[in-house]
């Protein structure tokens, strides 16, 4: 029972890290339907740029608060500077520019920051919970509380704000939207702003679990959107339950089978997920136009 | 007056000129490194990289070798096998180095050694297994310890405190992955029983379910993780978190002081087998090695303000090695340089003493390994 | 009839002459070697183009299949005392076989899931070719038997030049057949609309699952050819870096246009060659290559120079 119990830990602090990336996906995809393959760099962004500025002396929560500004405005960059220009391209193009996006911020990471890896306090210190002879960290439960945080404001902002409301507009149909006077073109950066900044918070409050290097991000996208696919992309609850369950398929897994292929597991998901149900869990399904 | 005088400074001038420009002693002796500056294995190519250029730059300023210049041509294989040959090419064909330092992966030197065999150019690689030097070839050498010495380090000391059989969780990538193939190869010889094996990506972020399993496994005296990079840390501290309280026994590639900091307190008693270069100023003062690793420590930390890491000592090493093998065949030319390389004897380095002979081309014997413990956060040496 | 023959290989002389004459340029094997790799990229990009430029389908997990045709060609010599040549058309099998059984479900789905899917089964591969140490020698990967044909031993970066580039050729000429036989035509209805097509009575899933298979043995015969070449083979063959490389290829050069792999190949090999100086910078330079290429010129080079010279790709 406690072996059970401790795979069942493992898989709610994986799972809540898959969530919060996938959430990043969400947004993007909602207002746009781009899949923003550099999602994992804006999670790696947040959380370098606010170890560096530590390091460089800046006390932890400003620079934290730095670091997701900072990614706030490379989230905006790439919309503006690689992705309207690009608007009305097929979804092949939309996705190469997005992996050309986080080939270039791993790059520009390289120079910025350096090669190593490295990580950030505990918010509540590293003694584990132990609950029935398994142990869980706190900061697991912080990455779950945040990503559960998440969802609820994404809710409220779609759900009860005119801002929302425009967003869930431009993803509908866009034309229509822009005939009712929201301005899209904003709205999809907007979007952008939004993802950044939930990567950035993802980042800060991953690291002091999964420490983080300059390529943490392409691992951390590709298992972060097969959580989205799996729960339903376009559903930012999906996105936390897809995670969830993606951290738990691997736990199980490691624990009980092998943990030789316990990577394959994501992939073999989204494999899965797409042969037999591909808009997920709790996803609407797509109209497809004739 | 003036123009008779600035007439001879310039014929002067000319005159030197063309004797430094017609003699030989001008010409630069080509070093090549193809390093995995980027890429998955940046993390070891990286500072060998810097170390090169610190020591290039160092060697010329003090002079040169046999008065001439060294050059040092470095190019990124980002982690690629395939990119490496290609540079390894491009370094004996367009380049035309005298000799090769590098190789930072084991995949990335088994695919250039063929080319430096042809060529019959010597290289000195920086990469671990034991496949580089075994069989021997005839133009390959290297530096760092073998995996299997670092095993082998390892099954003595938990000989010495009574333990016979453990556990092993390692990495997939390559080190962990060569080095836990080696250990599983010399398990039996040294009477060491491997009860139980666990894996984990190098980019996991949580292997309590591995342990767990280690945990529940009954006879385990020991665990042993062959790994590098971030993975061990986090191996560590999952280990304390889920109160697993048998000795653990780290690898040398995590020989770093950023292991000590991101493992935190749960690191406190764990063992690797690891250079001098890391204890160097915990070395007895009559150690050999101490003089060259507390002077390749500092500089290091100086000029690229980073910890000193293993990885960036074995190319110094190779290097040396390298520059004092070319001292002593007084020339550049390569088939001297690689008999003088092949009779390395009592070069005292960062990695241990190095006696190299025609059927051995790395030189180290097991006392090149140190066993540490970390204990208050700070490595000690085990007597 | 006749006219058809002359004008479709007649686009080919110009690159048939080009290959031909280049060696005459070259200072040294490293030449030698490098145009080689381009050739033997540009032959799986032909086959990725058929797939993406005129299918209109997409694949991020195409170095799968590069990874199986590099590694059959490795197992079969070293394990069962299989001539290399013979491993070369077994690794097609193979490759084409497992297109075959993964292509049926995958094509079934359209943009970004057919994206994803494929990225999947690319990483899976690559994963496999790890972890089966046994028999892939694990991540440090395994050496290759060089290849001999009819006692000689085909090896050195000249050999392999002119071997890469009739293989480039013959491809190139193959596939330029099937784009004007009756499947191209069906290929390019499908591209055009899926549900116009299967009006017309075109088997589009069978369609599309031929094109598939195909551009999965031209990719195939290209690893075998890199890992026979490099007398090694590893698992990043098969990674999904490299997968992007070669739909960076496609797209650079011209989907649509099998000179434009040949453009594509050239620019992303020998990319890292130039930017030696920049090595710091060169995953930056290739990533903002790739989006400047994707935002301004996304029809890719040749199609774009052809337009601006006023004659179709």
């Amino acid at each position: 029972m406690a072996e059970f119990l401790q795979f069942f830990f493992s898989g709610l602090t994986v799972g809540a890290i898959y969530a919060l990336v996938a959430l990043g996906f969400t947004l993007i995809y909602n207002a746009s339907d781009v899949i923003n393959f550099a999602q994992g760099e804006f999670v790696m962004l947040g959380g370098m740029t606010t170890v560096f500025l530590g390091l460089a002396g800046v006390p932890l929560p400003l620079a934290a608060l730095v670091a997701v500004i900072a990614t706030v405005a490379v989230g905006l960059a790439l919309h503006r500077f690689a992705i309207e220009p690009a608007r009305g391209a097929s979804a092949v193009t939309l996705i190469m520019i997005t992996i050309g996006a986080s080939i270039f911020l791993r790059g520009a990471a390289q120079v910025v920051f350096d090669k190593r890896f490295h990580g950030l306090p505990h918010l509540f210190g590293t003694e584990p919970i132990r609950l029935g002879g398994a142990a869980i960290l706190p900061q697991s439960l912080v990455v779950l509380v945040g990503a559960a945080c998440v969802v609820v404001l994404l809710w409220l902002f779609i759900d009860r704000t005119l801002l929302g409301k425009a967003v869930i507009a431009t993803a509908a149909n866009r034309l229509a939207a822009r005939l009712v006077g929201i301005n899209t073109g904003r709205i999809v950066g907007l979007s952008f702003a939004v993802s950044a900044a939930i990567g950035a918070v993802a980042g800060l409050l991953v690291t002091p679990i999964a420490l983080t290097s300059y390529d943490v991000g392409t691992l951390l996208a590709l298992k972060g959107f097969a959580a989205a696919m799996l729960g339903g992309i376009g559903s930012a609850l999906g996105a936390v339950v897809g995670g969830l369950l993606l951290g738990m398929f691997e736990a199980f897994s490691a624990g009980y089978v092998s943990s030789k292929y316990k990577d394959a597991v994501a992939f073999l998901v989204i494999l899965a997920v797409l042969f037999a149900m591909p808009q997920g869990l709790l996803g609407r399904g797509r109209v497809e136009r004739v | 007056m003036a123009t008779l005088k600035s007439a001879v400074a310039m014929g002067a001038a000319a005159v030197a000129a063309l004797i430094v420009g017609g003699s030989p002693a001008a010409a630069q002796i080509k070093i090549g490194a193809v390093l995995s500056v980027t890429g998955p294995a940046s993390f070891l190519g990286d500072p060998e990289k810097k170390t090169l250029e610190i020591y290039v730059e160092d060697i010329n300023a003090k002079g040169g070798v046999n008065g001439q210049k060294l050059q040092l041509v470095v190019y990124d294989d980002g982690g690629d096998a395939n990119n490496a040959r290609t540079f390894a090419t491009r370094l004996v064909d367009q380049d035309k180095i005298a000799a090769m330092v590098g190789g930072t992966t084991t995949g990335s030197t088994l695919a250039m050694i063929p080319v430096f065999e042809e060529a019959q150019i010597p290289f000195i690689s920086l990469a671990g297994a034991i496949q580089i030097i075994e069989p021997v070839r005839k133009w390959v050498f290297k530096t760092p310890h073998t995996d299997k010495m670092a095993c082998e380090k390892i099954f003595a000391d938990l000989k010495r405190r009574n333990l016979t059989t453990i556990a092993m969780i390692s990495g997939t990538e390559a080190f962990s992955k060569s080095m836990r193939d080696q250990c599983a190869a010399v398990a039996p010889k040294m009477g060491i029983t491997i009860a139980h094996e666990e894996s984990y990506g190098p980019r996991d972020s949580d292997m309590t379910p591995q342990l767990t399993n280690i945990k529940g496994k009954a006879g385990v005296q020991a665990v042993v993780n062959p790994g590098f990079g971030q993975g061990p840390a986090i191996v560590t501290r999952n280990y304390r978190q889920i109160g697993i309280t048998l000795p653990l026994y780290q690898s040398h590639g995590v020989a770093s002081k950023q292991f000590i900091e991101l493992a935190g307190p749960a690191a406190e008693g764990v063992r690797l087998p690891a250079a001098g270069l890391l204890v160097a100023d915990k070395l007895a003062d009559n150690d050999p090695q101490k003089s060259v690793v507390v002077n390749y420590s500092r500089t290091y930390q100086q000029k690229t303000g980073q910890a000193v890491s293993t990885f960036g000592g074995h190319a110094y090493d190779g290097l040396m090695i390298l520059v004092q093998a070319m001292q002593r065949a007084k020339s550049a030319d390569k088939a001297k340089v690689r008999d003088e390389i092949e009779k390395t004897k009592g070069y005292v380095g960062t990695g241990g003493i190095v006696n190299m002979s025609p059927t051995d081309h790395m030189g180290l014997d097991l006392s090149a390994f140190r066993m540490l413990e970390i204990k208050n956060g700070d490595w000690t040496l085990v007597p | 009839m006749r006219a058809l023959v002359t004008h479709r290989l007649a686009a080919l002389a110009p690159v048939a002459a080009i290959i031909v004459a280049l060696p005459a340029f070259f200072p040294s094997a490293y030449y030698y070697r490098v145009a080689a790799l381009v050739l033997i990229f540009a032959l799986a990009a032909v086959g990725l183009n058929l797939l993406m430029g005129f299918a209109g389908q997409v694949s991020l997990g195409h170095a799968g299949f590069l990874g199986i045709g590099g590694y059959v060609v490795a197992i079969g010599p070293t394990y069962f005392a299989l001539p290399s040549w013979l491993c070369i058309v077994g690794g097609a099998v193979v490759s084409g076989v497992v297109a075959f059984v993964v292509g049926r479900p995958i094509l079934r789905l359209k943009g970004h899931y057919l994206a994803v899917a494929t990225l999947g089964f690319g990483v899976l591969v690559a994963i496999v070719l790890t972890n089966e140490a046994a028999w892939t020698g694990g991540p440090d990967g395994m050496s290759v038997p060089r290849l001999v044909l009819f006692e000689w031993r085909v090896r050195g970066s000249d050999t392999w030049y002119w071997v890469a580039g009739a293989s480039f050729l013959v491809g190139a000429v193959l596939a330029l057949n099937l784009i004007d036989s009756p499947t191209g035509r069906a290929l390019r209805a499908i591209h055009d609309s899926e549900i116009a097509s299967s009006v017309l009575a075109i088997d589009v899933a069978r369609k599309k699952l031929t094109v598939f298979v195909v551009s999965a043995v031209y990719a195939s015969v290209a690893g075998s050819y890199l890992a026979l070449f490099n007398g090694h083979v590893t698992p990043d063959i098969a990674g999904f870096l490299r997968s992007i490389e070669l739909v960076a290829m496609v797209v650079l050069g011209g989907m649509g246009s099998i000179a434009g792999s040949l453009v594509g190949a050239a620019v992303i090999v020998v990319l890292p060659q130039t930017l030696t100086a920049l090595h710091d910078y060169e995953h930056m330079v290739l990533g903002l290559l790739l989006m400047v290429f994707m935002i301004f010129l996304r029809r890719g080079v040749v199609p774009s120079l052809a337009a601006l010279a006023g004659r179709p790709a």
